[in-house]
This record gives C-alpha cells, sequence and structure tokens, in this order.
C-alpha cells in the first residue's frame, strides 16, 4: 500500500462504516413497521398458502396441523419483531427434527415468504430485517 | 404395531416432561398454561397419528443430480473481471452460481469494459461445487483504439480455484464471522499483437509472462441493513491484473494489495455498489494507479444477470498519461 492510495482507501472505509449503522433499537419499531398484528397475520396465512402450493417443499407438512403451524408462525413473527406475543412452540430443531430439510427447502420457504411479504406490501428492506432474525435459524431446521 | 407403541409412549413422556421443561426458564401463569394445553393437544395428535397409520413417506428425490438453483437470487454474486465469482473488479468469498450445498452451479459471461483509448474484454465460465469449491477459467483481451496503439492486442489466459473456508454469509446473520475463502489465480500472459518487434511483456520490463495471485476474501451479507460487504487481500505481482506480465523493473516481490466492495441492496434483483482495488507498481513503464468502480447489477432471474458499472482504471502506460475511464457492461447466464 502506498501513502497516494491511503486517503481514498479511508474514505472508501469511512462510506462502508458510514452506511452500516445499526440501529438501536430495530426489535422494537419492526413490528410496526411491518403492520403490526393484521398484517403479519394475513402474511403468514399468505406465506402458508404459498408453501402448500409450492411442489418443492409442500410434502413436508404432510404430517403437520396446519393451523397449529400458522398460529405458531404467527407468534414468532410477532415476538421476534418485538411485538406483544410470546411464542408457545416447540424449539426450531425439535420441530423439524427427522424432516431432513436441506438448504434448497429453507431457501424455497424464504422465497414463498418473501412473495407473501410483497403481496401485503411490506417494503423491501423491512422484509430484510424480519428475514435477517429467521436466516439463523437455517441452523437448526436443516439436518441434511 | 411397532410403530404405535412408540408413538403412545413419546406421547406421555412428552406430556411427563411438560411441566418440568416449563419450570426450566420462568414463566406467567397465563403462558404455562397455554403451552402446557398446546403440549396436550401436539401429544393427543401424535397419539392419533400413531394408532391410524405408518407417516407416509417423503416422495422420493429422483433429481437429485439436478443443479437445485437453490440460493436466494443475486446471493451468487457475479463474475467479475478475471473470472472468479465477485464483483465487477475484485473476487469476493462467494461461491458462483446458484447450487446450495448439495448441489452445483455454473455461470458463463461475457465482459466489456471501454475507456477513452482502451478496450477490455473477458469471457470464461466457472463453477460452484457443493457451495464450497469454485473453478473458474477466463480469457482476457486487451485492444488499443487509438493511434499509435490501434492495433496493440494483448491476451491472457486466467485458471481460478476457490474454497470456502468459513461461515456463511447469508445464514449467520446472528454472528460477526463473515463468510470466509480463499482462492489463487493462475495467470498466462499470451503475448503482444500490434506492436512491431515488441511482443512480449517482458520487453515492456515485466520479469515474466506468468503468475499466481493468491487471495483471502471475507463476504458479509448485512441483510437488516440490506448491505453486503466484502474485503479481499491479494498477493501479487501482477501489473494490470497480468496484462502487462508480473514484477518488472521496479520489484519482483509479492505484496498484499486490498480490495473493497459496499453494495446497498436496492430490490431483490437489484444491488447498487461501489469497489475500490488496490495495485502494485512494478513497471518504470507503467505508472499503475488503483482501480475503482460504481455499479449496478441486476437479477432479472437466477439464470441471468447484468452489470452496468462506471470504471476508473487509472493510467496504463507513461506513452499514454491520461486516466482511463469508461464503462464496464458484463452479461451472466447460467445457474
Amino acid at each position: 500500500m502506498t501513502p497516494r492510495i491511503l486517503p481514498q482507501a479511508l474514505a472508501v472505509a469511512a462510506l462502508a462504516v458510514s452506511l452500516w449503522a445499526p440501529p438501536a433499537h430495530a426489535a422494537d419499531t419492526l413490528f410496526a413497521d411491518l403492520g403490526g398484528m393484521p398484517v403479519i397475520r394475513q402474511t403468514v396465512h399468505d406465506f402458508m398458502a404459498n408453501m402448500l402450493a409450492d411442489v418443492r417443499i409442500r410434502h413436508t407438512f404432510d404430517n403437520s396441523n396446519l393451523k397449529r403451524v400458522e398460529e405458531m408462525l404467527v407468534e414468532q413473527f410477532c415476538m421476534l419483531s418485538g411485538g406483544p406475543c410470546t411464542y408457545t412452540g416447540d424449539p426450531m430443531k425439535e420441530v423439524h427434527q427427522g424432516l431432513k430439510l436441506t438448504d434448497a427447502d429453507f431457501n424455497a420457504l424464504v422465497e414463498d415468504l418473501q412473495l407473501a411479504m410483497d403481496k401485503n406490501g411490506i417494503p423491501f428492506r423491512t422484509q430484510n430485517r424480519l428475514l435477517a432474525l429467521l436466516a439463523p435459524m437455517q441452523r437448526d431446521t436443516v439436518t441434511r | 404395531m411397532k410403530y404405535t407403541i412408540r408413538g403412545a409412549a413419546l406421547a406421555v413422556l412428552a406430556m411427563l416432561c411438560a411441566p418440568v421443561m416449563a419450570q426450566m426458564r420462568p414463566m406467567t401463569p397465563a403462558e404455562q398454561e397455554a403451552w402446557t394445553a398446546a403440549r396436550q393437544q401436539k401429544a393427543a395428535q401424535a397419539m392419533r397419528q400413531a394408532s391410524t397409520a405408518e407417516a407416509a413417506p417423503a416422495p422420493e428425490r429422483n433429481d437429485r443430480w439436478m443443479p437445485d438453483l437453490a440460493k436466494l437470487t443475486a446471493t451468487g454474486g457475479v463474475i467479475q473481471v478475471e473470472g472468479a465469482g465477485g464483483g465487477g473488479l475484485t473476487p469476493w468469498a462467494l461461491i458462483t452460481g446458484y447450487g446450495s450445498r448439495d448441489s452445483y452451479g455454473a455461470n458463463a459471461h461475457y465482459t466489456y469494459l471501454a475507456t477513452q483509448d482502451y478496450t477490455l474484454t473477458s469471457y470464461g465460465v466457472a463453477v460452484g461445487i457443493l457451495d464450497r469449491l469454485e473453478l473458474s477459467a477466463a480469457k482476457q483481451e486487451f485492444y488499443g483504439s487509438v493511434a499509435p496503439l490501434n492495433d496493440l492486442k494483448i491476451t491472457q489466459d486466467i485458471f481460478g480455484i476457490k474454497l470456502k473456508l468459513a461461515g456463511d454469509a447469508v445464514y449467520d446473520q446472528d454472528r460477526w464471522l463473515p463468510q470466509i475463502a480463499a482462492g489463487v489465480m493462475f495467470k498466462r500472459n499470451n503475448g503482444i499483437g500490434g506492436l512491431g518487434a515488441v511482443t512480449s511483456v517482458k520487453q515492456l520490463g515485466a520479469a515474466s509472462d506468468a503468475g499466481i495471485d493468491y487471495y483471502l476474501a471475507a463476504t458479509k451479507l448485512l441483510l437488516a441493513q440490506s448491505l453486503l460487504l466484502n474485503g479481499t487481500v491479494r498477493l501479487t505481482k501482477a501489473n494490470q491484473m497480468g496484462l502487462l506480465g508480473f514484477g518488472g523493473d521496479r520489484g519482483d516481490r509479492y505484496q498484499a494489495m486490498g480490495e473493497f466492495s459496499a453494495a446497498y441492496l436496492v430490490r431483490r434483483d437489484l444491488a447498487l455498489g461501489v469497489e475500490y482495488r488496490m495495485k502494485p507498481r512494478n513497471l518504470a513503464a507503467d505508472p499503475e494507479k488503483d482501480y475503482y468502480d460504481a455499479f449496478l447489477a441486476w437479477f432479472p432471474s437466477k439464470n441471468l444477470s447484468l452489470t452496468l458499472a462506471y470504471v476508473a482504471l487509472g493510467d496504463i502506460t507513461v506513452y499514454n498519461p491520461k486516466r482511463q475511464r469508461g464503462v464496464y457492461l458484463s452479461l451472466q447466464a447460467g445457474f
């Protein structure tokens, strides 16, 4: 590295850092930004419909209580986004045990959720904030 | 029959364990009640299922050798100017293509870069295997477009290999660890055409017409910020990526060069970013400058991407001390 490029390099680094200013309490407002409970409910409803119509992953619901899955997803999204809910379902690892899910299954689910969020008018950046909270679940749900 | 017994036993076990597990962390009475109710409901369901029939087996996947196109749109990146998966100018830690860790992907690219006085094209193929290993082959062709260099043509072959070492740029949203990959680029300069008696980069002062670049790349997707960051350190002797050879009259040692990229995800299919790539200065005849660019990458589908950029390549030779700037257009097709 020669001295002449140092200022430019620093400028680029500064830009990168300033672009990434973590919001202090992202979770506090995400629930509201998503549109609160009505939007979360409708989004999850559409999300379920998308997954059940998705040939890639619909078979993974063969033995599921669909009504309960939907309820638990609503609770989970609500709680994760900082809403006034408690997730009463089982740990993700336990729920997905034996399903032998792949990364392809996980990502198919993400795409179905993205379409549901699109349909319910959730802005792209807000979608990504929710997905950022869900993404680490790949480690507990993908077992194959 | 065996299943029925096991199912019933599990259900009973679950019911017995429920209160104990519930006490492991503090819960309000209302929560506990809801939780226990859900437990009982689930146990009852398990009993019913166990008593009816064996669970239907998941459909056999007969397409397991087909590419799965399973990565999320844009998370395979694009192909950079030397043929590796990355941004426009710098290699990233991402493995090219849309194959998940159970599959594979591949891409073909054609890149056209035109400045005031020169044109650079690059084309090639890259394969991503198990989202772990990337193999790439690319050819670069560099042309002069203004007299007296209007017949100039320099070509270079680049073979790349990249191995993902740690982390996952997409899933690890709760960790600081980026996706890290190490890569090597084997480069061979095929000589100079259209410059009379000068037919080799060695005649311009280069120490060699072949060289190897080693790099370590770290890529992090900050999904909550819709931002992708990449930092790459490259050990290199290459002059203008190798188009003017390797090492030279001013130095023939490996030097570490930093390369940085930041991209903002505007939409699921659109990324807007900047890149900066440092370069060595080994040739007296080439006052080599760092490269930088601003790009817009569009992903209309997982089979196609189009990258448009404004690039600044700096001076290429002392005989034409003009900062070269221009457009970069890259088309990529694959799976």
